[in-house]
């Protein structure tokens, strides 16, 4: 396992700074990557923290499913690579 | 899914630090005084640092201690290179302050009314949420069946060692540990990593379809999710939760 894969995180990592925004449960939430079509929990994505932002990927194809950026005063979300997301209700 | 009553944004908030101790030569057990209301074993939150030039840093920690217990508490092991760690580790002290939010997670989480049976697989640090999960089961009077196969350095390295020893000798509950670097004469866990092999002798069999939870490093998570696929455990029981290199 080489060193950028071995800073591999998952969706757990990441939850944190989404539930300072959205106001679910997010591991919880199913993303279909619009890349491959697979779905997956936001629990099982793929997350990289060492860059400036943090680079949520799909598991199935290496996709970038979700990119978030936080500057002082703002959270920015791109989610260019989410066709859906699938949130529970209760 | 399983989730707290009301959920919200998450916001930053101070815990106090109510005991600080050394558990292992690396790792420390930090215990913190937060109304969070009541967290779900499994449950992870992010710890904030900020520098006095206004540069911050964030960790997530997951939670070692159940919802019944009295304190949130945190293992820590200290990364020599990290940026986090090394201050909590070394600096911090009982009655400091840190900010901390969450509780966080809702996916890799068990608690006593989802039954069993469970498998827990833990390396190193990673037997932080299954210590929270022991407690719980304890707390809570469960009759699940809960497995757990710990991989440590060697005996000196085993968190929480007294309570896992407590734990083992109550009914329906297995502590199997095995130490990767050297074992002591005497030893009676297992000796090595954990690879094929031992998960095969090792894990609850996906005939008994237990619910499976891995955390660790990431190629320690990613290596033994893989072999137990290969060896019939189905993707969607087995839960993994990654802390890195």
């Amino acid at each position: 396992m080489d060193h950028i894969a071995a800073h591999r995180l998952d969706g757990n990592a990441a939850a944190g700074r989404l539930e300072d925004v959205f106001a679910v449960e997010i591991t919880s939430v199913r993303a279909t990557c619009n890349g491959c079509g697979a779905t997956a929990a936001v629990a099982e994505l793929t997350v990289y923290a060492d860059a400036p932002g943090t680079v949520i990927r799909c598991p199935s194809c290496e996709a970038v499913v979700m990119r978030l950026a936080q500057v002082p005063g703002s959270t920015w979300i791109d989610l260019r690579g989410a066709r859906t997301l699938q949130i529970p209700l209760r | 899914m399983v989730g707290a009553a009301i959920q919200r944004r998450l916001t930053w908030q101070v815990a106090q630090v109510s005991a600080h101790v050394r558990d292992t030569p690396r790792c420390w057990r930090i215990s913190l005084d937060v109304e969070l209301g009541a967290w779900l074993p499994g449950q992870h939150i992010d710890v904030r640092l900020t520098a006095s030039d206004g540069y911050q840093a964030q960790r997530s920690y997951s939670i070692a201690s159940a919802p019944e217990e009295r304190t949130l508490d945190l293992v820590v092991e200290r990364l020599d290179d990290g940026e986090v760690s090394p201050y909590l580790t070394d600096e911090l002290r009982a009655g400091d302050a840190i900010e901390l939010r969450g509780p966080i997670g809702g996916y890799f989480v068990w608690q006593a009314g989802l039954g069993g049976p469970v498998q827990l697989i833990a390396g190193g640090s990673g037997v932080a949420p299954f210590l929270a999960m022991l407690e719980h089961h304890q707390a809570a009077g469960s009759d699940a069946r809960l497995s757990l196969l710990y991989s440590a350095r060697a005996e000196d390295d085993i968190i929480a060692r007294e309570r896992l020893d407590e734990h083992a000798q109550r009914a329906g509950v297995e502590i199997d540990i095995t130490l990767t670097r050297e074992a002591p004469d005497g030893w009676k866990g297992r000796i090595g990593r954990v690879d094929a092999a031992m998960l095969a002798e090792a894990v609850i069999p996906a005939s008994e379809q237990p619910q499976v939870f891995v955390c660790g490093p990431t190629a320690f998570v990613e290596g033994v999710a893989e072999a137990l696929v290969a060896q019939g455990h189905a993707p969607a029981v087995v839960k993994t939760e990654r802390f890195g290199g």
